[in-house]
């Protein structure tokens, strides 16, 4: 075969140049000696034929060439020749080297890091099959504002039935259940879901079998299944677990199955058991808009197609099942519901898209800085290399052949600079991975992938276009006779240059003020929220949080559960360094909130949907322990709950809001279902920012933790609430430990999770702002340090070209503050032109952070007084440093150096 | 020396060809041989030859050997391939058509278009 020759002649010709070389010459050194000694024989004297032969034959060196050229190798030659050449060039420049390298790794792996964060959590389809078919569903009810309600059931069983566009469609409900028998009781994370929620995930079980209809049905088996790390750590693989029983939350149920081993249900790897929701149909009610749906369109459907579906069926749905007992019909239908159907990853992913994408803007912004940067440091470069340009171009090199040669050049910095970038942005991204906040979804997806190291070559080869193209529109096209005629320190070829740093280093400039006000914002966000009085006065710190979870064995009844955790309480008071306890539905900063609809009496007109407030179940001493202020009235007691008054507390602002002021909110009435007894107000206490310092303080409605006549229920208990203890020793692993020993004294049956500090949930309020803050104070630092050195490298360049005119000037009476100046105006109108276009740029930009801002305008006069005073005094010393160097110069020296 | 020919494109390798297919030559034998064949009056230059053959042997058409000359020196003897003589053939031809149609049209008297 012809193109394997080819193949094998090319490959020897390039990986062993010497043998084929020799091989060629001796070939060539044959034919010399044969036709000599041929013409020789014909009578030539000796002389003349080996002349005669050797004028013919050419050179040997020569004909090693003409085989390469032959055989097609002219190109490989040419571009071998000039990378060696280019490498020879770097390396013998290794201070420009490693500085171009090191800058434009650190704009290439800052950059490479973030998209792949970007890539992780916002690019990647969820890890499903045909990801972009599936669904969420959310609705709103603009007249009451509330705008995200979840799936109803009556609105699954009429979407099941009457669908046009949905494939397959499940309801779920993220749940806890205490599972006993294995170990340790321990409270798990729990899924449920109705039958379809696997196929419409399209995900199979590894083993056993998926839930049926039988197994959804209200009075069908008991059956659950296992996520496989559960499954791995309590049963360590072992297959014969199907079959089994366990017991969940005092119900044995069978396990039919395992989930795959990949298998994480939207953003909770963290989930142990799938249980059947087992809906009863003919006990369904309107409302209840609080469960998770979620859907695979049918092939070809779009998600416009689908609510519009979704449109179409509401109607079906007040119509199918019956009211709530506390509303009427026609109150339901007064409240017009819009379908809000959008791609299950906006869910996942939520509203983080936004901060993501402009951080990747930003650290975008360094990566151009480092290419400007880059390209002053090559064309300085260059400018020394006119003359080697100049005689290359006076040999007979084309511009184009020059050209290339720059590129190449270029290419090998960015690439250079990629290869350190991406290991860069490997351990950074272990960094950002530690510190993102666990807010961030999808953490667990980002990883450097093919897409990042495409993405990685892509801006390495623009970066190199965009810094290898300046040199070449400079030097390229130059003639040979320019870059003779110059050599030193022309005025006028030096001008057009310089305009281009001068450019450069005002866009750096600018860009770096940018970056640096962004950051500033954060920092007065920050602040800001610091500031917010949280609405108690005990220090975070000092409040430990645990929540316990009293088993329905062991705690039958109401009052048993409400005497056991009043048990609890008394038993760790008595621990040495405890000033105060007590127990809670949900601790501040913490969660998880309810909303509740709330009628006032007197004030929410019958027939109206009342407005919802945040609830929680508390027990007397909450307050103390918290340090929240009561402002009215009186705090609950034990004899309240046990004797079940209906009693309630409310917080200040929703006193405020019904009559006025707190004293006036005594006694006045209010009650959650439309049959319940009213509950009396006996006290009023001060707002807290329980969703984080950057949510407004909810208006709040306080029940005791055994609540009377509830919702229809004659007792409402929590089984399932907080302890909050204050003490100095909070945090601390041995007061942990003894709050365990404490608990188990009373019941050693009793699981306890999310043992922490509240200091540790104040942080992580602030995760997002202060992640954000990181990435912005890092990338501004980094573009402020490449700018300042991109300046200083100009202003340097700058001083070196004009000692002779400096030499000059001083010899002339010029004083050192006059040479000072001179050079000190040079870099400052270049700092101020960047600082003007960077203050007009953020302005448009800023407002784009609106949404990580808190107390502080995108246009806070303040950062954008300060930053640029900042960035102008780096600047003033960045340039200093250069100016002094150049008022060292000694005239005599300056005059002799040509 | 009788009045030498350029060689049209192409001609070249064609004639080196014809001068492998009648049996393997060292580079100096083939350059002897396609002088005898056209009776002395072509001359090859070398600068043209070598890189003819090179092109030939990298297009799989020759293939070279190092062997033994006739005085008893390492020279490298070039053979034709399968490949070669198929191209030898087609080539042939085409030359052959093309000549003929050349000469056709030179050959055509006045009345006669």
């Amino acid at each position: 075969m012809s193109v394997f020759s080819r193949i094998r002649i090319l490959w020897n010709a390039i990986a062993h140049p010497e043998d084929v070389r020799h091989q060629v010459e001796s070939e060539l050194a044959f034919h010399v000696d044969t036709q000599t000694k041929d013409l020789i024989s014909r009578g030539m004297p000796e002389d003349e034929a080996r002349r005669r032969t050797l004028a013919e034959a050419g050179r040997a060196d020569t004909q090693n060439e003409k085989y390469r050229d032959a055989i097609g190798l002219r190109l490989y030659d040419e571009f071998a020749g000039d990378l060696g050449y280019g490498l020879r060039q770097l390396r013998r420049n290794p201070a420009f080297t490693a500085l171009a390298i090191i800058t434009l790794a650190i704009g290439i792996g800052a950059t490479s890091a973030i998209f792949c964060v970007v890539n992780g959590v916002l690019l990647q389809p969820l890890p499903y099959p045909q990801a972009n078919q599936l669904v969420s569903f959310s609705f709103a009810a603009p007249s009451i504002k509330m705008m995200h309600l979840g799936l109803s059931p009556s609105m699954y069983f009429v979407f099941r039935e009457e669908s046009r566009t949905f494939h397959h469609i499940s309801l779920y409900n993220l749940n806890r259940a205490t599972v006993t028998g294995v170990g340790e009781p321990e409270v798990l994370d729990t899924l449920d879901a109705t039958e379809e929620l696997l196929p419409t995930l399209g995900v199979r079980p590894v083993l056993g079998r998926e839930f049926t209809l039988a197994d959804d049905q209200p009075n069908g088996p008991r059956t659950v299944m296992l996520s496989y790390w559960y499954w791995r750590r309590k049963f360590g693989n072992n297959r014969s677990v199907i079959g089994d029983a366990i017991d969940v939350d005092g119900t044995l149920r069978q396990i039919i199955g395992v989930l795959p081993k990949n298998f994480s249900f939207l953003d909770r790897p963290g989930i142990a058991l799938i249980l059947p929701f087992r809906l009863d149909r003919a006990k369904t009610e309107l409302g209840d808009f609080e469960f998770g749906g979620i859907a695979r369109l049918s092939p070809g459907v779009t998600v416009p197609e689908a609510d519009a579906d979704a449109a179409r069926m509401l109607p079906f749905v007040a119509r199918s099942f019956p009211p709530p007992s506390r509303f009427s019909l026609k109150m339901y239908e007064s409240v017009p519901l819009l379908p809000h159907i959008e791609p299950l990853k906006n869910e996942v992913v939520g509203n983080v898209g936004g901060v993501l994408w402009l951080l990747l803007g930003g650290i975008g912004l360094v990566w151009l800085i480092a290419c400007a940067n880059v390209a002053n440091l090559l064309l300085a470069r260059m400018e020394g290399r006119r003359q080697e340009f100049a005689i290359r171009r006076a040999l007979g090199a084309s511009p184009r052949r020059i050209a290339r040669q720059l590129l190449l050049e270029s290419f090998v910095l960015s690439f250079g600079g990629a290869a350190l970038g991406l290991a860069f942005a490997y351990s950074a991204l272990k960094a950002l991975i530690a510190i993102a906040p666990s807010t961030l979804p999808r953490l667990n997806e980002i990883r450097i992938d093919a897409v990042v190291i495409l993405f990685t070559a892509a801006i390495s080869l623009i970066a190199g276009l965009l810094f290898g193209s300046m040199a070449v529109l400079r030097f390229a096209g130059r003639g040979p006779a320019s870059g003779f005629k110059s050599s030193g320190r022309s005025q006028s070829a030096g001008r057009e240059r310089r305009r281009v740093q001068d450019a450069l280093v005002i866009v750096q400039m600018g860009l770096a003020l940018v970056l640096l006000i962004s950051a500033g914002l954060m920092v007065r966000t920050f602040r800001a929220l610091i500031r917010v009085q949280p609405g108690f006065t005990a220090l975070p710190a000092n409040i430990e949080s645990v929540r316990l979870s009293i088993p329905a064995t062991d705690a039958p009844q109401p009052e048993q559960v409400a005497q056991m955790q009043q048990a609890i309480l008394h038993q760790i008071e008595a621990v040495p360094g405890v000033s105060s306890a007590s127990i809670c539905s949900s601790v501040p900063l913490q969660g998880p909130f309810w909303r509740q609809p709330v009628f006032v009496r007197n004030h929410t007109d019958l027939g109206q949907e009342p407005p919802s407030y945040t609830e929680e179940f508390v027990g007397p001493g909450f307050f103390r322990t918290l340090g929240i202020p009561i402002v009215a009235g009186r705090d609950f007691t034990w004899d309240d709950i046990y004797s079940k008054r209906p009693v309630v507390l409310v917080s200040e602002n929703l006193a405020r809001e019904y009559w006025g002021n707190s004293r006036n909110a005594i006694d006045k009435q209010l009650r959650i279902g439309a049959t319940d007894d009213w509950h009396e107000i006996v006290g009023v206490v001060g707002d807290v920012h329980v969703n984080g310092m950057n949510e407004h303080a909810p208006r709040e409605v306080y029940w005791p933790i055994m609540a009377a006549d509830m919702e229809g229920k004659p007792v409402v208990d929590v089984p399932n609430a907080a302890l909050v203890i204050h003490s100095a020793r909070a945090g601390s692993e041995s007061f942990e430990r003894e709050i365990h020993r404490t608990v188990h004294s009373v019941d050693p049956n009793l699981p306890l999770e999310e043992v922490d500090t509240m200091e540790y949930f104040y942080r992580h309020s602030m995760a997002s702002t202060s992640f954000g803050l990181l990435m912005l104070a890092l990338a501004s630092g980094m573009a402020l340090l490449l700018g300042a050195v991109g300046l200083y490298g100009v202003i340097s360049y700058s001083v070196s070209q004009r000692t002779h005119e400096m030499g000059i000037r001083m010899a002339l009476g010029a004083q050192t503050r006059d040479v000072l100046r001179l050079i000190m105006r040079q870099g400052m109108t270049l700092s101020l032109l960047g600082v003007a276009i960077g203050v007009v740029v953020a302005l448009g930009v800023t407002r784009f952070l609106s949404n990580l801002l808190y107390g502080v305008k995108p246009t806070d006069p303040l950062t954008f007084f300060a930053i640029p005073l900042l960035l102008i005094g780096v600047a003033l010393l960045a340039c200093y440093i250069p100016a002094r160097r150049a008022t060292k110069v000694d005239p005599t020296v300056a005059l002799r150096y040509e | 020396m009788p009045d030498s020919i350029e060689l049209p494109q192409g001609a070249l390798e064609l004639l080196i060809l014809k001068a492998i297919s009648l049996g393997p030559l060292h580079g100096y034998g083939i350059l002897l041989r396609i002088q005898q064949m056209s009776t002395d009056r072509l001359e090859i230059l070398q600068g043209s030859f070598y890189p003819a053959v090179y092109r030939l042997e990298s297009r799989g058409w020759i293939s070279g050997e190092w062997g033994e000359s006739e005085n008893k020196r390492r020279a490298r003897f070039y053979r034709l391939t399968a490949a070669g003589r198929r191209q030898l053939k087609a080539e042939s031809e085409r030359w052959r058509d093309m000549a003929n149609l050349v000469v056709n049209i030179l050959d055509v008297a006045p009345g006669e278009v």
